[in-house]
């Protein structure tokens, strides 16, 4: 087997992201596209701890715990908005939401 | 009596009667407004009086400084009244002349609506006329200038309701305007040259400037007495004021108005003494209006339009006199003018009042017979102005043909006889066409009679100077107590050519002859009818069309000034106003409007589309930045 590098997690790292970045760009249910973005802010976190590795320093990896603890705090507030919106217009489909076009 | 000190009452008087007729004429006074004006005027005339005697028990110059307008620095415009013995005079005849015209007026425009309207615009006009005499500055004048052409629009105009007027009125301030953009240049190349607008500075610096210079603001400052004295080739709008009341036309356009271009001029007459050249147009332009106008005259059948062609004509006799040099007998005329003129004018006011507003000579005649106090004055006045001795005008004119053979002008006094000529013929005309022969009205209808005494008392006190004045202030000739009078005003200029007593008695002689038989042949023709007006008119033909059709100045002037101005003004509006500028904004709007539209798309509110938008913005400036603003790609 190879050696770990810090290369590793970047790549690992930019993968997660843009699979995220796709989906949230791409899906129509709501619930993914949430799930998406908490997979954009992983793959951060990934990064995060790949550099804290290279570097050997903590500041890294208590970064990482600050980005989780801000995404659960975020889903709360973005599942609480999600709620909402379905149960008025009985619906997960972002793009049945279109009341600000033009 | 210490008269310096009071000079300002002599313009605050009218001024305030002024105000406040305008103020509560309408609803309070009505025609308490008339005593208000006299009142005021005759105030004037009495500190006039006493400013003149003061002058001359010991002729020094009164002035009285009320206020600098314009402080700048070392150059500053001054609200200063100063009077010398020009000055003294003018006084004199414009109080007199406005006080005895604000009597008539009670009479005249008794009944009107527009009566505490007359008696506010009257005085004000008194006012302006006043501080334009009494200014000691040419800004200072200018700006009374245009007032006394403020308050000739609103005089001429006053029967605002009548087309005819309200254009009359607009052409005597317009015309007027193109005069004034010389004298404004005038002023503004005064300042340049003299660094102050002062009588007293500008004239003591004379010689350092010059002789171009010096022809060209003289020459600008002649455009404006131009305008204003009515003379060719700005004097169309004088006949046509004669829209306005009778009174108007007696004061503002006879007496005080039309002379101010004289009174200028002579005021300013170190500048003109120093360029013979702008003195010789000034000459030639005096003398052709003296006889054009005097021609037209002859052809009138309206008998305010033949005295205000009069009035012409007999301001180019001022003017010549002025370019000739002979500044004494200029003023001199406008002295005995303001009578004899105010006085036709006045009478004519009584012809027509008596007539219930007849103005054509044509249906008129004979009436010596009902109105005998308005024929003899008028008689009176008209022999004044044809020149007869010994009456007023005999004097003055005789002086001033005079004063121009002397100097070495004989086609300008040659002139002058022609036009004393068509004056004696014009005059005596009117006389007999209105006073005398048949009565070409119908008795039953009209029925003529003379004035009240508001306005008989005024042609009677103008009878009296415009037969005497000449022979009292104007005797002997060139020696008399007007000329020594004024001498100190004019120390500053050349002598004027003396005449040889022989050259005066013939000249004296010569222009009784014309006169007399101008008189004569006006007798002949429209009394005895021995002479048949009518053969003359087919004779003359081209000759008599010239001259009854004014020698088609206005004509000219609509055709080569006013229609391409009105096109011009048409092009500017249709093509620059309105395609252009309005295109232009309107177009804007239109383009903004247009790319908004076009913009407004992005606006589709899926979320996705938002999304993938933060998405390449973000791409766009984290690239930008790494590979312009990092190390990464160099």
């Amino acid at each position: 087997m190879s050696q770990l590098t810090p290369d590793h997690f970047l790549f690992l790292s930019a993968a997660l992201f843009i699979i995220g970045l796709m989906g949230v760009l791409t899906r129509r249910n709501v619930l993914v596209i949430f799930m998406c973005i908490e997979l954009m802010l992983n793959a951060v976190n990934v990064s995060f701890i790949g550099f804290a590795w290279e570097q050997n320093s903590m500041v890294g990896q208590a970064f990482a715990l600050f980005v989780i603890a801000i995404a659960a705090a975020e889903s709360v507030v973005g599942l609480g908005i999600i709620m909402a919106l379905s149960r008025r217009r009985d619906t997960v489909d972002i793009n049945a939401v279109r009341d600000l076009r033009e | 009596m210490l008269m310096a000190h009071w000079l300002f009452l002599i313009p605050l008087a009218p001024l305030v009667a002024a105000v406040v007729n305008f103020i509560f004429g309408r609803w309070f006074l009505r025609s308490v407004a008339s005593w208000i004006g006299i009142i005021a005027v005759a105030i004037s005339f009495t500190l006039s009086v006493i400013t003149f005697m003061q002058i001359r028990s010991d002729g020094n110059v009164l002035t009285q400084h009320l206020y600098t307008w314009i402080p700048a620095g070392r150059f500053s415009v001054p609200v200063t009244l100063q009077v010398d013995q020009l000055v003294a005079i003018m006084l004199l005849v414009v109080t007199g002349v406005s006080l005895l015209v604000h009597i008539y007026s009670v009479g005249y425009m008794h009944g009107d609506p527009g009566y505490y309207r007359f008696f506010a615009y009257l005085p004000l006009f008194v006012f302006s006329m006043l501080m334009l005499i009494l200014a000691n500055n040419y800004l200072l004048l200018f700006v009374f200038w245009e007032g006394v052409g403020l308050c000739s629009y609103l005089l001429i105009g006053f029967w605002y309701r009548r087309t005819s007027a309200a254009q009359a009125a607009k052409k005597a301030f317009i015309v007027n305007r193109i005069g004034d953009l010389g004298f404004t240049i005038a002023i503004m190349l005064i300042f340049i040259n003299f660094g102050t607008l002062e009588y007293t500075g500008v004239f003591a610096s004379l010689g350092s400037t010059g002789h171009q210079t010096l022809t060209i603001i003289a020459l600008l400052l002649f455009t404006g007495a131009i305008g204003k004295s009515a003379q060719i080739p700005l004097f169309v709008w004088l006949p046509d004021a004669m829209e306005g009341p009778t009174p108007v036309s007696a004061l503002i356009h006879a007496a005080t108005m039309v002379t101010a271009g004289v009174f200028m001029v002579a005021r300013s007459y170190p500048i003109f003494e120093a360029s013979a050249s702008a003195m010789e147009v000034v000459a030639v332009v005096g003398a052709t209006t003296a006889v054009v106008a005097a021609t037209i005259g002859i052809t009138q059948h309206d008998i305010k339009k033949v005295i205000a062609y009069s009035t012409v004509s007999q301001l180019g006799y001022m003017v010549f006199a002025l370019g000739v040099g002979a500044w004494v007998p200029a003023i001199f005329h406008l002295f005995t003018h303001a009578f004899f003129k105010g006085l036709l004018f006045l009478g004519a006011g009584s012809v027509i009042h008596g007539m219930h507003d007849e103005q054509d000579m044509r249906r008129m005649g004979n009436l010596k017979k009902y109105m005998p106090v308005t024929y003899w004055t008028f008689l009176l006045g008209s022999l004044a102005n044809a020149g007869l001795f010994p009456f007023a005008g005999f004097w003055s004119k005789d002086e001033a043909i005079g004063a121009a053979w002397a100097q070495g002008h004989p086609y300008v006094a040659l002139a002058g006889l022609v036009g004393a000529f068509c004056t004696a013929l014009y005059m005596m005309r009117v006389v007999f066409l209105t006073f005398w022969g048949t009565e070409r009205f119908d008795p039953t209808k009209v029925h003529p009679h003379d004035p009240p005494w508001s306005m008989k008392a005024p042609l009677i006190l103008l009878a009296i100077p415009s037969v005497l004045a000449g022979l009292l202030v104007g005797w002997p000739p060139d020696k008399g107590w007007i000329h020594r009078f004024l001498e100190p005003v004019f120390a500053q200029g050349k002598a004027p050519a003396e005449l040889a007593t022989s050259t005066t008695w013939i000249f004296a002689i010569i222009s009784t002859l014309i006169v007399a038989s101008g008189i004569g042949i006006a007798y002949f023709a429209y009394v005895r009818g021995v002479i048949s007006p009518n053969a003359w008119v087919q004779r003359l033909g081209p000759a008599y069309r010239l001259a009854y059709g004014k020698w088609y100045f206005d004509e000219a002037y609509e055709k080569f000034v006013v229609h391409p101005l009105y096109l011009t003004s048409i092009f500017l509006w249709r093509v620059v106003d309105v395609e252009i500028i309005d295109g232009t904004v309107n177009g804007v709007a239109t383009a903004v409007s247009y790319t908004s539209e076009r913009w407004r798309r992005a606006q589709t509110g899926l979320v996705s589309n938002y999304a993938l938008a933060i998405g390449l913005g973000t791409v766009v400036i984290i690239g930008a930045y790494l590979v312009f603003g990092s190390s990464l790609f160099q």
